[in-house]
């Protein structure tokens, strides 16, 4: 099953590509200009300050704002402007900053509800039990299990019949991986997995993305302010702040790179000496 | 004393959840038979209430009984049409109630001398499914809204359309419609060849109705369509980030309800034989809403529980004095027996009572004979008991009415007093209480069961806030 991450090869066709994207609001530019490639199998990070515009890409990719200017391209496919439920079918899949589980069904149901794209019965048919809603059922339900039984003991037995509610909050940021998994994704966005979770659980996280890429073999784009886990789990790492793409490359060449630097701790009080 | 040694360690996740999941069951008696109830499983469930329905007109329940229970059922079945856009798909549609028109309203037309010269008399296998089809189809239109609509707009704007099936029945062609006389010839349903005409019939044909609609919204429940619909509910961003077509989903549960909803107007139609504007009206919807509520939205059973026991308080027991008495005094007892600790405190109360009743009624007497003269009106054996303990004047009206507004500036200053002025505000309270409802509840029995069906989902409110057989649920931040 698994597979390498593989070096990468310049010019491959990327899963996804983001060419000239840019988005206001108003007079507020919260992107501008921003060139990405992810390609199949690679796990990118996108770092920033507080109010970069991250979640604004994942928010754009997967069809929440529409573009003013520039494009998504999907599989070679332009996806911008399009809805998010299409977008989701395509094979983009997302987690939230915000937790956003569908709190009040089951661990089951929560995944099983975002097969909803992926099957075709009819309410008659599932009123009937006819056999492509009972084909479709079995086929779900064991591709739920199966999604599931990736956290291992974690979101295992007892807690599939539980409401997501009642899940610890580090299971709720497994549960929601889990449901973005049951969409089939080519790419998964990941918005900040490790955010609120304690040092184990964070090395945990940094290994689950590799995991995912390995053994599910889809490609990743990740938002992460850990840096241990951008350290440990990107192939590649772009840089954002105000919309503007500052630095891409390696770990170690973009953490060290100065606009970088100076986007997170400001200048340096010598080198502001110098410009004055 | 056994130690559960197989069970988890205190404090682990699966504690926990066992600990809420325990919470979720009545204390005591109430509690055990929750858990039997779920012992027991959904489907057989279904099978014995309905079988128990059945039953009932063999038990010797007939005339008046019979039409409440009729009634208890029609809107049961809207209830859980209902709680297919509330509970489900988390729409608060407050138009609901015209679907249910238009489906009394088409069968109507499709079975009565109304269109055309010699009328139209579609047989019961035709008109039932093409009225509920028109009121899908009309789900979906009214359901449009909801693509820019959500909560509190949506409501207002399904109330509006509400209203304007009333006032479009009202007013628009007199001649078809009726105006507000309605109209009056519908032909009865008639199933294989038999013409439903008794009561009884009607009764038998609804409770399989209602299983076979609680049968079909169970299967629809866990199935892909039912996922979608309460995803939708929990968080629409997610539900189209994981591939839902929200505003489809959305549309699809306002024509599902609609469906039903124009289900049970056919059939109450038909067993009514006639159909007027005013049968469609704001009050029927907030009994709808009341038995949905009241039972546990998102509940298939707890719908029907929650409607069949609203509308067995408000139409059978409240229009009785004698039963609305019996209702009154025993919720208050029960109230006073659950939430009165410790014993002494109740006891306390309760003697206190008796004798500031007694005490009050002994001084009034005295002062003058026309202070007591008019005597409680219950009827039965609370009249009996209370003779001459409520102060009840010949004339009561005026004072009645004064008692009421004193009654709820008390009832309010009691929940916001401590603990030793409530237990002293107490016994005047109820004796004030029994005052107000021997001199003027009793006698307008419109006004107290509205009041009396508020009071009850108050209590709900506080004791089981997701209703009798809903699951319990935290709100979710969109």
């Amino acid at each position: 099953m698994s597979a390498p991450g593989g070096p990468e090869t310049p010019g491959a066709p990327g899963v996804l590509e983001l060419d000239q994207l840019s988005l206001s609001f108003g007079g507020l530019k919260a992107l501008s200009g921003l060139d990405l490639k992810v390609r199949d199998r690679e796990v990118v990070s996108v770092i920033g300050p507080n109010g970069a515009g991250k979640t604004t890409v994942f928010n754009v990719i997967t069809g929440v704002y529409e573009p003013t200017a520039g494009d998504v391209r999907f599989a070679g496919e332009s996806i911008a402007g399009r809805a998010p439920y299409v977008i989701a079918r395509l094979g983009i899949a997302r987690t939230f900053q915000t937790l956003r589980l569908f709190m009040n069904m089951s661990v089951l149901e929560n995944v099983m509800a975002a097969t909803y794209g992926g099957t075709k019965a009819m309410p008659w048919e599932s009123v009937l039990r006819l056999p492509r809603a009972r084909r479709e059922e079995r086929e779900v339900r064991a591709l739920a299990e199966d999604v599931l039984s990736f956290f291992g003991q974690r979101l295992a037995g007892y807690r599939w019949d539980q409401p997501a509610y009642s899940l610890s909050y580090a299971n709720r940021r497994r549960l929601e991986i889990a449901r973005a998994l049951a969409t089939r994704p080519r790419l998964l966005l990941l918005d900040e997995p490790a955010a609120g979770m304690n040092p184990a659980e964070t090395h945990e996280v940094t290994e689950l993305i590799g995991r995912l890429r390995d053994e599910r073999g889809v490609a990743i784009l990740v938002i992460e302010h850990d840096m241990h886990v951008v350290a440990g789990c990107s192939d590649r790492v772009v840089a954002l702040d105000h919309g503007v793409k500052i630095a891409e490359g390696g770990f170690d060449e973009v953490a060290n790179h100065p606009a970088v630097v100076e986007a997170y701790m400001g200048r340096h009080p010598e080198d502001l000496a110098e410009a004055d | 004393m056994s130690v559960d040694s197989q069970g988890p360690k205190v404090g682990a996740d699966e504690w926990v959840a066992r600990q809420a999941h325990r919470r979720e069951y009545l204390p005591s008696w109430l509690g055990q038979a929750q858990r039997a109830g779920e012992r027991i499983g959904w489907w057989p469930g279904l099978a014995i209430a309905g079988l128990a329905g059945l039953a009932l007109p063999l038990l010797g329940v007939g005339g008046f009984q019979l039409q409440v229970g009729i009634d208890a059922l029609v809107i049961a079945l809207l209830a859980v049409g209902l709680n297919v856009v509330v509970g489900w798909a988390g729409l608060l549609d407050l138009g609901f109630i015209a679907f249910f028109g238009v489906g009394a309203y088409g069968f109507a037309l499709l079975s009565s001398p109304q269109l055309g010269s010699a009328g139209i008399h579609l047989p019961t296998y035709l008109s039932v499914p093409i009225v509920m089809i028109i009121a899908a189809l009309l789900g979906l239109a009214v359901g449009l809204p909801s693509r820019r609509l959500i909560g509190d707009y949506l409501a207002i704007v399904t109330l509006f359309l509400g209203e304007a099936f009333v006032e479009f029945t009202n007013n628009v062609a007199p001649s078809v419609l009726g105006g507000p006389n309605g109209i009056t010839t519908i032909d009865p349903i008639s199933i294989f060849g038999y013409q439903l005409t008794t009561n009884a019939s009607y009764y038998y044909l609804l409770v399989i109705v209602v299983v076979a609609v609680m049968a079909v919204l169970r299967l629809l429940e866990t199935s892909r369509t039912g996922r979608a619909w309460r995803a939708v509910r929990e968080d629409p961003l997610a539900a189209a980030a994981m591939t839902i077509p929200v505003n489809r989903v959305r549309l699809s549960a306002f024509a599902c309800g609609a469906m039903v909803a124009a289900l049970a107007g056919a059939i109450y139609a038909a067993q009514q034989t006639s159909v007027f504007p005013t049968d469609f009206d704001t009050p029927i919807l907030i009994l709808i809403y009341a038995g949905l509520i009241l039972g546990g939205s998102g509940s298939i059973a707890g719908a029907v529980t929650g409607a069949l026991v609203v509308m067995v308080i408000y139409d059978g027991l409240l229009r009785s004095s004698t039963e609305a008495g019996y209702l009154f005094y025993g919720l208050i007892l029960l109230t006073l027996l659950v939430r009165l600790r410790p014993w002494r405190r109740l006891a306390l109360v309760l003697a206190a009572t008796v004798a500031l009743g007694f005490a009050a009624h002994a001084i009034a007497a005295a002062i003058s004979a026309s202070a007591v003269a008019g005597g409680p009106q219950s009827g039965g054996w609370i009249t009996d008991a209370l003779r001459d303990w409520v102060i009840v004047p010949a004339n009561a009206q005026t004072l009645g009415n004064w008692g009421f507004v004193v009654l709820i500036c008390l009832l309010i200053t009691l929940v916001q007093v401590s603990s030793r002025w409530r237990t002293i505000l107490l016994p005047p309270t109820l004796c004030l209480a029994s005052f107000v409802w021997e001199t003027r509840l009793v006698t307008e029995p419109a006004i107290t069961r509205q009041l009396m069906i508020g009071a009850i989902l108050i209590v709900m409110m506080n004791a089981r806030p997701q209703g009798l057989l809903g699951q319990r649920r935290v709100e979710t931040a969109t």
